[in-house]
C-alpha cells in the first residue's frame, strides 16, 4: 500500500518535472561578481604569501646551478654504496621497526579512552574540551622534540624513542579516533542506551563496533609513518637505525649513507605495502 | 495496574513550537495500544520521553512507569536506569549493532541485569546465550544467529530487535513506527510477533504506526496525535475514514496510503500458530 502511494506521487513529480523543461533555456546564468572577485582575492592571498616566505626561506635557486660542479662531486660520493656492515644495518633497522612497534602500540592503549573523551557525541562540554586541547599538545610537539627530551629523562637508547612516539602519535590518534565516533550512526547506541546499559557499556557494544575497523586503519596508518619517524630519531640519540646514519653523515662516509639509506627505503616500502594489504582487508 | 501514566507531558525543541503539549495518557497492563499521527505529530517524541531518552521541558510534567517516575520536569530520575531494563524500545531504523552478531545483539538485551563487568566484558552464561536462542526461535530467526545484524532483511532484523526485549524480560515494548521500512509480508510478521509476546507474555505493547489499517487489525485501543497533542484515544473501531478524515484534514491520504482501501479491506484477523509458522520463514 505504501509503495502504491509512492507510485503516485512519483507520476505527479514526473508530470510537473516535464513542464517546467518544456520551456527552453535561451541565456547562459549572468557571471556572478562577487564569485569572481573572491577568487581572484583568493590567488592573490596565494601569491602573496609565497612572496612573503621567499626571503625568510632563504630561496636561492641558482644555488643548484652555480654549485652543480660540488653536487656532482657530492653525488659522486654515494656511490657505490658500501654494504660491507649490512649485517649491522639490518639489525639496526629490526631495533627501529621494533621502537615503532611499542611506540604505536603504547598509543593507541591510550588513543581509545582518550578518542572517546575527546568526542562531543559521547562526553559533555567541559571533558572533552579540556581533553582535546591536551591531545593538541601532544601533536603539536614534534617527536623529534619528545625524543630529546626523554634522552635526558630516561638516558640514550630505544627507551627514549618509543616514550617519544608513544606521546605524539597518542595526540594524533585520539584525534583520528574521536572524529570516527563523531561520525558514528547513534541509533545502535540508543538501542543498547534502551535497554538498561550504563554508559561504558553504551560505548563497548554501541561505539566501538561501528568505528572498529576505521581505528584498525588509522592505527596501521600510523605504523607506518611511526617507522619512518624511527629512522630518524637516533640522530637525536633515541636508537635505531638513524643513529647509524648520523654518524655516517657527519663523517662524510657518504657510500655507507648510501647503503643505511637503501636499507631505509626497502623496508619502509616494504612495510608500507603490508599494512597497506592490511588497512584494505578491515575496512 | 498502570504501566504508563503520563501527565501534562510538555516538549519544546525549539522556542516557537511545541513537539509536545500538555500529553496526558494512561496505559494499563496488558494492553496493546496503537499510536497514529501523520509524520511531525510527535509519535516518537513521545516515545522516546516514556523511555527516557528524551527529556521534556522544565515544566514538562511526568511520566511515570510501572509507578516509577522516569522523568519529572524535564529532569531523568535517579531510578530511570532500572526502569528502563523494564522497558523494550524497538525502533523503526532496527536499532542493532550491526557488525555484531545477531545472538550477541539480542544477547544486549542482558545488560541491565547481569553485573556490570560481566555485561561489558560481554561474558554470557550458556543459560542466558540459550535464553536469548529461545528469543530468536520465538520470532522464527534462530537459524540466522551466528550472521551479522546487518546481512539480515529488515524484517528479520525488526523481530531480533523484538527478541533483544524478550530476552530482556521487557514488561512493556515501545514500538516506534517498526513496519514503517518494510514490505507489507514482512510488516505482518513484525507485528504477528509483537501481537503474540502481548497476549502469551502479558507484555504491554505501544506500537505507533503511520497506517491505521495496522492499528484497526492488530490494537483494540488507538491513541491519535496531531501537532503533538492527543486528538483521539479511543476503541480502534471508532476510526471510520470519515473520522479520520474530519481528525486529519488535509493529511488523512497519507495515513491510509491508499484512502479507498481501508473500507475494502478483510477485517482484524486474530493471529493464529499457522500465521506463525509463516514467520519462521
Ligand atoms: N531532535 C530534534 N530536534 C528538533 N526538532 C525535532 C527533533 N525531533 C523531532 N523534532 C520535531 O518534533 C516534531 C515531532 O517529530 P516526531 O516525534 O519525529 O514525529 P513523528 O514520529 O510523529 O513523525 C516534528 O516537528 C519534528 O520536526
Ligand atoms: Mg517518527
Amino acid at each position: 500500500m505504501r509503495s502504491l502511494f509512492a507510485f503516485t506521487s512519483g507520476i505527479r513529480t514526473m508530470n510537473s518535472s516535464i513542464s517546467s523543461t518544456s520551456s527552453v533555456a535561451t541565456e547562459l546564468p549572468p557571471r556572478d561578481l562577487k564569485r569572481s572577485a573572491s577568487s581572484f582575492l583568493l590567488w592573490a592571498i596565494i601569491l602573496g604569501l609565497l612572496a612573503w616566505s621567499w626571503e625568510g626561506a632563504d630561496m636561492r635557486p641558482m644555488a643548484l646551478f652555480e654549485n652543480s660542479g660540488n653536487m656532482v662531486d657530492f653525488a659522486d660520493g654515494f656511490f657505490p654504496p658500501d654494504f660491507l656492515m649490512w649485517k649491522m644495518y639490518v639489525e639496526e633497522m629490526w631495533i627501529t621497526i621494533q621502537i615503532a612497534i611499542w611506540g604505536t602500540a603504547l598509543s593507541i592503549v591510550c588513543s581509545i579512552p582518550f578518542g572517546i573523551l575527546c568526542s562531543e557525541n559521547i562526553v559533555p562540554v567541559w571533558v572533552y574540551q579540556p581533553v582535546r586541547r591536551l591531545m593538541d599538545s601532544f601533536r603539536a610537539i614534534n617527536e623529534m622534540v619528545f625524543a630529546m627530551l626523554f634522552v635526558v629523562a630516561v638516558g640514550l637508547g630505544p627507551f627514549a624513542g618509543v616514550l617519544a612516539l608513544w606521546i605524539h602519535t597518542t595526540g594524533v590518534l585520539a584525534k583520528l579516533f574521536s572524529e570516527a565516533v563523531e561520525a558514528i550512526d547513534p541509533e545502535p547506541v540508543e538501542g543498547i542506551r534502551a535497554t538498561g546499559a550504563n554508559a561504558l557499556q553504551e560505548v563497548i557494544f554501541g561505539v566501538i563496533p561501528q568505528v572498529l575497523p576505521l581505528w584498525i586503519s588509522y592505527s596501521l596508518y600510523r605504523f607506518e609513518s611511526n617507522v619512518r619517524s624511527a629512522t630518524v630519531l637516533g640522530i637525536v640519540g633515541a636508537g635505531g637505525i638513524g643513529m647509524v646514519l648520523w654518524e655516517y653523515i657527519r663523517g662524510f662516509y657518504y657510500a655507507e649513507t648510501a647503503a643505511v639509506m637503501i636499507i631505509i627505503i626497502i623496508s619502509v616500502s616494504l612495510l608500507d605495502m603490508a599494512s597497506q594489504r592490511l588497512r584494505k582487508l578491515v575496512t | 495496574m498502570l504501566v504508563v501514566d503520563i501527565s501534562g507531558l510538555n516538549k519544546s525543541f525549539t522556542r516557537d513550537k511545541r513537539a509536545l503539549n500538555d500529553v496526558k495518557l494512561q496505559v494499563r497492563e496488558g494492553e496493546m495500544v496503537a499510536l497514529i499521527g501523520a509524520s511531525g505529530s510527535g509519535k516518537s517524541t513521545l516515545i522516546r520521553h516514556i523511555a527516557g531518552l528524551l527529556r521534556g521541558d522544565r515544566d514538562g510534567g511526568k511520566i511515570a512507569v510501572f509507578g516509577e517516575t522516569i522523568q519529572e520536569n524535564g529532569k531523568i530520575s535517579r531510578g530511570a536506569r532500572k526502569v528502563r531494563t523494564e522497558i523494550g524500545v524497538v525502533f523503526q531504523q532496527f536499532n542493532l549493532v550491526s557488525r555484531l552478531s545477531v545472538l550477541t545483539n539480542v544477547l544486549m538485551g542482558l545488560l541491565g541485569r547481569v553485573p556490570a563487568w560481566r555485561g561489558s566484558l560481554g561474558l554470557f552464561t550458556k543459560a542466558e546465550k540459550m535464553r536469548a536462542m529461545s528469543a530468536l526461535s520465538r520470532v522464527g530467526i534462530d537459524a540466522h544467529a551466528s550472521k551479522k545484524a546487518r546481512n539480515l532483511s529488515g524484517g528479520q532484523q525488526q523481530r531480533a530487535a523484538i527478541a533483544r526485549t524478550i530476552t530482556q524480560g521487557a514488561r512493556l515494548i515501545l514500538a516506534d513506527e517498526p513496519i514503517a521500512s518494510l514490505d507489507p509480508a514482512s510488516s505482518r510478521k513484525v507485528m504477528n510477533t509483537l501481537d503474540r509476546v502481548n497476549r502469551e507474555d502479558n507484555v504491554t505493547v505501544i506500537v505507533s504506526l503511520h497506517q491505521v489499517d495496522y492499528a484497526k487489525d492488530y490494537c483494540k485501543r488507538t491513541i491519535a496525535m496531531r501537532d503533538g497533542e492527543v486528538v483521539f484515544d479511543g476503541p480502534s473501531s471508532e476510526l471510520t475514514p470519515q473520522f479520520l478524515q474530519e481528525l486529519y484534514g488535509e493529511h488523512s491520504s497519507e495515513l491510509f496510503a491508499d484512502g479507498a482501501a481501508v473500507s475494502t479491506k478483510p477485517v482484524a484477523k486474530p493471529i493464529a500458530e499457522k500465521d506463525l509458522a509463516v514467520a519462521t520463514s
